[in-house]
C-alpha cells in the first residue's frame, strides 16, 4: 500500500460501499428527488448524506440525478455531497450524463448543479424536472434512459 | 379581527452550535445569501417603459401590484410568525422570523415600484381597489382564518399554498411585460421575490412533512383530504379573481395555465403527487421564459429530438474541493 493510500485509509476508515446501478442520485431530507427516482422502478443508489457514512463507489457506467437548492451566480449549487462523490476520478470516469431537479423559481439558477456537472464532466444534460417532478417527467425519463442506454451500448461496439 | 396570535410560553437560549436539522441551517444560510431590498434595483429605469402602457393596462398593473402587497402583509405580520410556536426546533423559529422580515421586504418593494411609476392618486386608488375586490379579500381571509386556527399542520398547509400558489395570479403580470421587454427592471425585482418565495413554500412545506411523521394514517388522510380540499377552495376563488383582473386585456386564459402549474408544485412542497395534468400546466413559453431565462427544454436529451443537446456551460464556482 502506497504511503497515500495508508494516509488516505486513516482519514477514511469506512470502507466504500459499491453499486452496480446504472441510476446514482442525491436527495436531501427533504426527499423530493428520492421521490422521483423511486418512481422509475429501476435500480437505485444513494450518495450518502453525512461524511461519516460510508461513501458510494460506482462500478459500471451510470447517470447522476443531482438537485439544485437556489443559490445565486452558481456558487455552492453542486451539493458538497456530490462534490465529494465526483472527486473520486472513478466515479468520475463512469458517469455519462446528469439530469437535474430544481425549481423554475430560480431563475438563471434553475438545475444549475446538472450544468456544472455536465460541462465538468463533459457529459450531456439529458433532462431537468422541477421538485418531485410529474407523471410527465416520469416516463419521459423512463423512456430517456430506456433509449440513452441502448444507444451508448450500440456507439460502443 | 382581534385574535391575537399565539407567543411561546417559554424560550431558551438558541445555540447555533447544537442542530437538530440541518434544514434549519441550509435554508437559514440560502435565506441570508439571497437577501436583497428594492433599492438596489434601479426601478427609475422603467419609468418611459411605464408611459407606453395603456391606461387600462397600467391600472391592471397597479392591481395586481396591491394585491401582492396584501398577500405579503399577511406572510409577512401574520402568517410566518403564526409558526412559530408549532417550530419543532429553536433554529426553526429562527427561520420564520427571517421569512417574515423577508415578506416585509416583499410587500414594502411593491411601493417602491409604486412611487417610481405612479402618482399619489393612482396609488390610492389601486389601494381603494384592493379593499374593495371581492375575490382578493376573500382569499386573504381565508388565508386568515387558517392562521389563527388551532391544527399547526393545517396553517403549515395554508403558508405553503400562499407561498407556492396564491401569488402566481399577480406574479404572472410582470413577467408577461418583461417577456414584450416592458418593465424590466420591475421584473427584476420581482424574481427576487419569486426565488424567495421558492424557499419559503419548500422550507415550510418541509417542516410540514417533517409534522406529518409518526402521525397514524387517519389523520394523515384527514390532512390529505384538507389540504386539496382547501386547494379547490382557493383555486375556485383564484379563477374568479384572474377574471376580475385579467378580462379586459384578454389574458385570463393564459393566466390560468401559470396557475395549474404552481398549483402542482405547490402540492409537491407539500409532498403530495401533482394534481392538474400536463394538458392544462402548458405554461405560455414567453412566460416561462420570463421566469428562468434557460428552462427551455427542448435541449435536454431526453425532450428533444434527441440529435442536440447541451453540455452544460461552464461555470466558475467556489467550492474548494472541486478541483478534478
Amino acid at each position: 500500500m502506497s504511503a497515500l493510500a495508508v494516509a488516505r485509509a486513516q482519514v477514511d476508515p469506512l470502507q466504500p460501499v459499491t453499486t452496480q446501478s446504472q441510476l446514482i442520485y442525491f436527495s436531501s431530507t427533504s426527499e423530493n428527488t428520492s421521490r422521483f427516482v423511486a418512481k422509475l422502478g429501476r435500480e437505485l443508489a444513494r450518495i450518502p448524506l453525512h461524511t461519516k457514512d460510508a461513501r458510494l463507489l460506482a462500478t459500471r457506467p451510470y447517470v447522476l440525478v443531482v438537485p439544485t437548492y437556489g443559490g445565486t451566480g452558481g456558487e455552492g449549487s453542486v451539493p458538497k455531497q456530490v462534490i465529494r462523490f465526483l472527486n473520486n476520478p472513478r466515479n468520475r470516469q463512469l458517469i455519462r450524463g446528469v439530469i437535474g431537479a430544481g425549481n423554475t423559481n430560480f431563475g438563471d439558477n434553475y438545475c444549475m448543479a446538472a450544468d456544472i456537472i455536465a460541462a465538468k464532466c463533459n457529459v450531456p444534460r439529458l433532462y431537468r424536472f422541477e421538485l418531485m417532478g410529474t407523471p410527465e417527467d416520469v416516463a419521459r425519463v423512463h423512456n430517456g434512459l430506456d433509449t440513452f442506454w441502448t444507444r451508448l451500448s450500440q456507439t460502443q461496439k | 379581527m382581534t385574535e391575537k396570535v399565539k407567543l411561546l410560553s417559554h424560550v431558551e437560549a438558541i445555540n447555533w452550535n447544537r442542530i437538530q436539522d440541518d434544514k434549519d441551517v441550509d435554508v437559514w444560510n440560502r435565506l441570508v445569501n439571497n437577501f436583497w431590498l428594492p433599492e438596489k434595483i434601479p426601478l427609475s429605469n422603467d419609468v418611459q417603459s411605464w408611459a407606453t402602457l395603456t391606461p387600462d393596462e397600467q391600472q391592471l398593473t397597479m392591481r395586481v401590484f396591491t394585491g401582492l402587497t396584501l398577500l405579503d402583509t399577511i406572510q409577512g405580520t401574520v402568517g410566518a410568525v403564526s409558526l412559530i410556536p408549532d417550530a419543532i426546533t429553536p433554529h426553526e423559529e429562527a427561520v420564520y422570523t427571517n421569512i417574515a422580515f423577508m415578506e416585509s421586504v416583499h410587500a414594502k418593494s411593491y411601493s417602491s415600484i409604486f412611487s417610481t411609476l405612479a402618482s399619489t392618486k393612482e396609488i390610492d386608488e389601486a389601494f381603494r381597489w384592493s379593499t374593495e375586490n371581492v375575490n382578493l379579500q376573500k382569499k386573504a381571509q381565508i388565508v386568515m382564518d387558517y392562521y389563527q386556527g388551532d391544527d399547526p399542520l393545517k396553517r403549515k398547509v395554508a403558508s405553503t399554498l400562499l407561498e407556492s400558489f396564491l401569488f402566481y395570479s399577480g406574479f404572472y403580470l410582470p413577467m408577461y411585460w418583461s417577456s414584450r421587454a416592458k418593465l424590466t427592471n420591475t421584473a427584476d425585482l420581482i424574481r427576487l421575490i419569486i426565488r424567495d418565495e421558492a424557499v419559503h413554500g419548500y422550507y415550510i412545506g418541509y417542516k410540514f412533512q417533517k409534522g406529518l411523521e409518526g402521525l397514524s394514517e387517519e389523520r394523515k388522510q384527514e390532512i390529505k383530504d384538507y389540504t386539496f380540499e382547501l386547494l379547490f377552495e382557493l383555486y375556485e376563488n383564484e379563477v374568479q379573481y384572474t377574471h376580475d383582473l385579467y378580462d379586459s386585456v384578454g389574458l385570463a386564459e393564459d393566466v390560468k395555465k401559470f396557475l395549474h402549474y404552481n398549483a402542482n408544485k405547490a402540492l409537491m412542497n407539500l409532498g403530495y403527487e401533482a394534481m392538474f395534468p400536463a394538458s392544462v400546466t402548458d405554461v405560455n413559453p414567453a412566460i416561462l421564459s420570463a421566469l428562468s431565462p434557460n428552462a427551455d427544454e427542448n435541449h435536454d436529451f431526453f425532450s428533444g429530438s434527441g440529435s442536440s443537446y447541451v453540455i452544460g456551460k461552464a461555470v466558475n464556482t467556489e467550492d474548494d474541493d472541486w478541483d478534478f
